[in-house]
């Protein structure tokens, strides 16, 4: 799968776009994300599946593009 | 002819969006690096009535982004400096300007007044507030913000309590230490630009029906590489769990300690802040010469009574940590100061310098 981040979540794992092996749901692929990048565990954000945004613990079909949507607060 | 005749022309436009826009008020809040470019754009577009909140002055650091303002105007209030240039620009529309701070006791008599309301602020505080008071309101909210080379843009609460809001995307808040703004990571002027005139574009947008807008959406875009991505946002059961119902749960809510900004704090995390953030000070409020004296950590010493005129020496920093002899003064000191600087993180080091001496 596909996962894309923006914001300071690129910075921490130092990229804006990586391939992953597939996750069934979101809680497993951010438990891995944050025992990865412990940086992350600090920090707020949404989830979106192929464009979409989820709430709660949400299953990953094989392939889906997951993007990580942190909040911007500058002006 | 007049001023806005290459829109009546566009097709699809014509002159009923024309007369739709003159009809519309707006409430731009910030002109900052996204103010400007929307409010500059809203004008000529001939929104009929724009209001600009802002409790800020013009320092030499704004002058890469926002573009309304020059050297001449350092030192002025922006939301009053930016309504003159506006108005001698054009005088065929309404601009009002409220040279405050938006606090939730004056934002819903403010919005109250307007049909659309643009978030142009800076900081998390004020972005809470602005959503919850646009949802008691019923006032839909076209969002933009900025974070080093990237934007993101929306339009929340554009059909009322079914449209999407910020708590949807966002229901726990991050803390302001968690996402530094403009002021302290740095951001190159075009970037709020850009942002700044999409933020204007969904507000012609949705006003006219022209296109598709960014309702219950949210456009991301990084200008290092021109990539952008768009998401279809979604109701979250958790939105509603803090959020304010109503203006007297409005008067209850304390949004600086919502996001983390809690007024006071201890030796340890003040010792900490001022070692691993950027833009961090600590100032003695004390009166000059009181005794025990703090030597072993950089300091200012500016007493209670002259922090009121310390602006230009405070200015430059994103974390302010007061301290005094055991915490009150320093306590009060935090008050004072956040009037002035609502976009900082200013606390006060509980038990002051007895503590840090003694325990």
């Amino acid at each position: 799968m596909k996962l894309l981040a923006f914001g300071k979540i690129a910075e921490i794992i130092g990229k804006q776009e990586i391939e992953i092996e597939n996750f069934p749901n979101t809680d497993i692929l951010v438990g891995y994300l944050q025992q990865q990048y412990p940086a992350l565990k600090d920090l707020k954000f949404s989830i979106a599946i192929d464009k979409k945004q989820v709430n709660g613990n949400i299953s990953i079909a094989t392939g889906a593009e997951v993007a990580l949507l942190p909040p911007f607060s500058g002006g | 002819m007049d001023r806005f005749e290459r829109q009546y022309i566009l097709p699809g436009f014509g002159p009923a969006s024309q007369q739709k826009l003159r009809k519309t008020s707006v409430l731009i809040i910030g002109a900052g690096g996204l103010g400007c470019p929307a409010l500059l754009y809203l004008s000529a577009a001939g929104i009929g009535k724009i209001g600009i909140i802002d409790g800020d002055v013009v320092s030499l650091s704004n002058l890469n982004r926002q573009v309304l303002f020059g050297k001449e105007d350092l030192g002025k209030n922006k939301a009053e400096t930016a309504a003159k240039i506006i108005q001698k620009k054009y005088n065929d529309i309404e601009v009002e300007a409220f040279p405050y701070f938006l606090t939730k006791e004056n934002i819903l008599g403010i919005i109250q007044n307007y049909d659309l309301i643009i978030d142009g602020s800076d900081n998390f505080h004020t972005r809470y507030l602005v959503n919850d008071a646009c949802l008691i309101a019923g006032k839909p909210l076209v969002f933009g913000a900025i974070y080093q080379h990237e934007g993101q843009v929306a339009i929340f609460n554009a059909k009322g309590p079914h449209s999407i809001n910020y708590r949807d995307l966002y229901p726990i808040p991050p803390s302001a230490r968690e996402v530094p703004n403009c002021n302290e990571t740095g951001v190159l002027g075009v970037l709020p630009g850009i942002i700044g005139t999409w933020m204007a574009a969904e507000c012609i947008k949705y006003l006219t029906g022209y296109g598709n807008s960014l309702e219950d959406k949210m456009l991301f875009y990084d200008l290092q590489n021109h990539n952008s991505y768009q998401v279809q946002l979604a109701k979250n059961q958790d939105s509603n769990q803090s959020r304010p119902k109503n203006h007297s749960e409005l008067q209850e809510m304390d949004y600086q300690d919502f996001c983390g900004l809690s007024a006071q704090t201890d030796w340890e995390a003040a010792l900490s802040l001022l070692k691993n953030a950027n833009h961090s000070v600590l100032v003695d409020v004390r009166e000059l010469g009181e005794q025990p004296e703090l030597d072993d950590i950089d300091h200012l010493q500016i007493a209670l009574a002259d922090l009121p005129n310390s602006r230009s020496q405070l200015a430059s920093f994103q974390n302010i940590l007061l301290f005094c002899q055991s915490g009150s003064r320093s306590l009060k000191a935090v008050d004072m100061l956040k009037s002035q600087f609502p976009d900082k993180n200013i606390q006060s080091v509980e038990g002051g310098i007895l503590r840090y001496l003694f325990d």
